[in-house]
């Protein structure tokens, strides 16, 4: 943060900086140039970061090829109901941006976000932006989020995160306990178990799904019906709808259902909830047989409403006939503890969710639990936007194809915004473009 | 958001509750409770506890009238059974909160109860509390809880009641979690 900005001749002035080159903040860039505003983007490493450098090797999109889309281009690649993997991820995003030309700032970390007379001060470690406008797309899943009872854990297990795990060569040999259920949790239980490790997967809530329901992905169901586009206001209880965990999926070739039978099924042993460590002991909740009951329920309204959508619409008769599945079984016992003494578990993976990072935003839009206070995505100061989060505007909110939808509506706000405040003498003053 | 016409009257002011959580929303302080009881020992295993006051919306509260329990154990402990063993209240305090929150969230999802019945099992090994075998704990091995209920609504939506219910219990949570306890003496 030394160098003076225009040394560097990159930094300076400009109508918005959009932070994160990833899928959300090249969508908007797409809706901004439309609209001839300039912008760009800064992006503390290469396009698609985060896939790139944060992610596991098996990884793989929970939604099917065909859904992925951006403003503009559709997937045009040969294998529409497959499941893109990291690196076609990375590729599809990278072709994104230099298509649409978008103004991507590589290498550029941004280290803070401070209010500014009539817009924001964006410091970053090549140099300084002034801005009227900030649109934050650093994504929903910076972090790895760790409860706080790993404070308990013995030195001599080892703790790995999805942001740090890879593949299951990085855990010594021995059982994994894998903290957890939703679809990273039971893709990488699955992985880990496969590599001949016994696992333990602790199960709290979760969002039970098939991956194909009557002959179609239950992604296209989600799409077709209408859920996908469902509005945050229409939801009884948006706080909730927005912390919902990712619906145990994957993406395999055969478009095979993972779920907690077919892990218990091959030898996976489910407990509750990690409710505590003490002692040296990890303690389950024996609430477990509830939350899978939960779970059940759940999946099963769920696929009522597909069935009465399918119904009232005439799709019954093109897919094939109504199915419901085997109720989560549970053991007669559940373990209640384990003891690290015992040398049973030598590994934990933190399955626990991630949270974004704003660390650097110095604006007071966080409330007391540390979460951006927006209106579907209108941050509560002038002239600053959030894209890409859970249930944001729309349930689709943080998937690929969902950024398009967003992107457009923040657009349309964030000019009128500018527009409105044109030739406003607070404005930062023009001239100080690098 | 659309008003409902609720037509089912399980006597559970869930208005109240809801008003509750949005008021409590904007004042997490006034959320934190703490609950209460005396107890004396009067002779043998008998004690007698009470329940009055209580804290709550940032201030002192009370029943509408004092509450007393007696605790004893059964004759074959060679005691003289004056109250329900202390375990057996254990029992008591999850079935009221259960079937408290079936009610609740059957009147906010709009369900008319007709009857709720439950029964209550819990196991338990008593070399564990006379310190016979080191492996057997002092508690209950596991608690079987079984509903009978006749309400308007289907099987699904009735299993839900009581999966909700659990969701948000208390004591539930205090029994299948572990829970801080600190005990002093003066």
């Amino acid at each position: 943060m030394l160098p003076a900005p225009v040394q560097h001749g990159t930094a300076g002035a400009v109508d918005v900086v959009i932070i994160g080159a990833g899928h959300s903040g090249l969508a908007m860039s797409h809706c901004l140039t439309e609209r001839g505003i300039d912008h760009v983007l800064l992006e503390r490493g290469k396009v698609a970061n985060t896939w790139r450098r944060e992610r596991w090797d098996s990884l793989k999109l929970l939604t099917p090829n065909w859904m992925c889309r951006l403003p503009g281009r559709d997937y045009a690649g040969v294998d529409p109901d497959g499941y893109m993997g990291t690196d076609e991820v990375v590729e599809f995003i990278d072709d994104y941006a230099a298509r649409i030309d978008a103004p991507v700032r590589c290498d550029t970390n941004v280290t803070g976000v401070s209010p500014l007379a009539g817009g924001y001060r964006v410091q970053t470690s090549r140099g300084e932006y002034r801005c009227r406008s900030v649109v934050l797309a650093s994504g929903a899943f910076n972090r790895p989020l760790v409860p706080n009872v790993a404070a308990g854990v013995p030195a001599s297990v080892r703790q790995l995160t999805p942001q740090n795990y890879r593949n299951p060569g990085q855990l010594p040999a021995g059982g994994v306990l894998v903290v957890g259920a939703a679809a990273t949790g039971l893709q990488l239980a699955d992985e880990i178990h496969r590599s001949g490790r016994p696992v333990t997967l602790s199960v709290g809530e979760h969002v039970r799904m098939p991956r194909v329901y009557r002959g179609r992905d239950i992604q296209w169901w989600m799409l077709a019906s209408g859920l996908l586009d469902e509005c945050i206001g229409a939801v009884d209880d948006p706080v909730r709808a927005r912390r919902v965990s990712s619906p145990q999926l994957v993406g395999t070739e055969d478009r095979t259902t993972l779920d907690l039978n077919v892990l218990s099924r091959s030898g996976v042993r489910l407990a509750g909830r990690l409710a505590g460590i003490r002692n040296g002991k990890a303690q389950f909740s024996g609430g477990l047989r509830n939350v899978c009951a939960l779970a059940d329920l759940k999946m099963n309204r769920l696929l009522d409403t597909l069935d009465d959508w399918a119904e009232s619409t005439g799709v019954h008769d093109a897919v094939d006939r109504v199915e419901r599945y085997e109720p989560t079984r549970i053991d007669a016992t559940t373990p209640l503890s384990v003891d690290f003494a015992g040398g049973e578990i030598r590994s934990i993976v933190w399955a626990t969710g991630f949270r974004p990072d704003y660390s650097w935003l110095q604006v007071p839009v966080l409330d007391r639990k540390g979460q951006l206070v927006h209106d579907k995505g209108i941050v509560a100061a002038p002239g600053l936007y959030v894209l890409g989060l859970p249930f944001m505007r729309r349930r689709k909110s943080s998937f690929i194809h969902g950024a398009e939808d967003d992107a457009r509506a923040l657009t349309a706000h964030l000019a009128e915004t500018l527009a409105r405040n044109a030739g406003n003498a607070a404005a930062p003053a023009p001239g100080m473009a690098g | 958001m659309e008003t409902q016409t609720n037509k089912a009257d399980n006597g559970v002011n869930v208005e109240a509750l809801l008003g509750a959580r949005e008021a409590l929303a904007e004042a997490p302080e006034a959320a934190k409770f703490t609950w209460r009881a005396t107890s004396e020992w009067l002779r043998g295993t008998h004690s007698r506890s009470t329940i009055d006051g209580f804290f709550g919306l940032g201030e002192e509260q009370r029943h509408r009238r004092q509450f007393i329990f007696d605790a004893d154990h059964p004759e074959i402990f060679a005691s003289e059974d004056n109250g329900p063993t202390p375990v057996e209240y254990v029992l008591v305090g999850l079935v009221g909160c259960l079937t408290a929150g079936i009610a609740a969230v059957a009147q906010n999802r709009d369900i008319q109860l007709n009857s709720v019945k439950a029964t209550l099992e819990a196991g338990m090994d008593v070399q564990g509390i006379l310190g016979m075998d080191k492996d057997i704990r002092n508690g209950f091995d596991g608690v079987r809880v079984h509903y009978d209920i006749d309400a308007d609504a289907s099987e699904d939506d009735i299993a839900a009641l009581v999966a909700q219910s659990q969701k948000r219990s208390a004591v539930f949570d205090i029994m299948t979690n572990p829970t801080d306890v600190v005990v002093t003496v003066e």
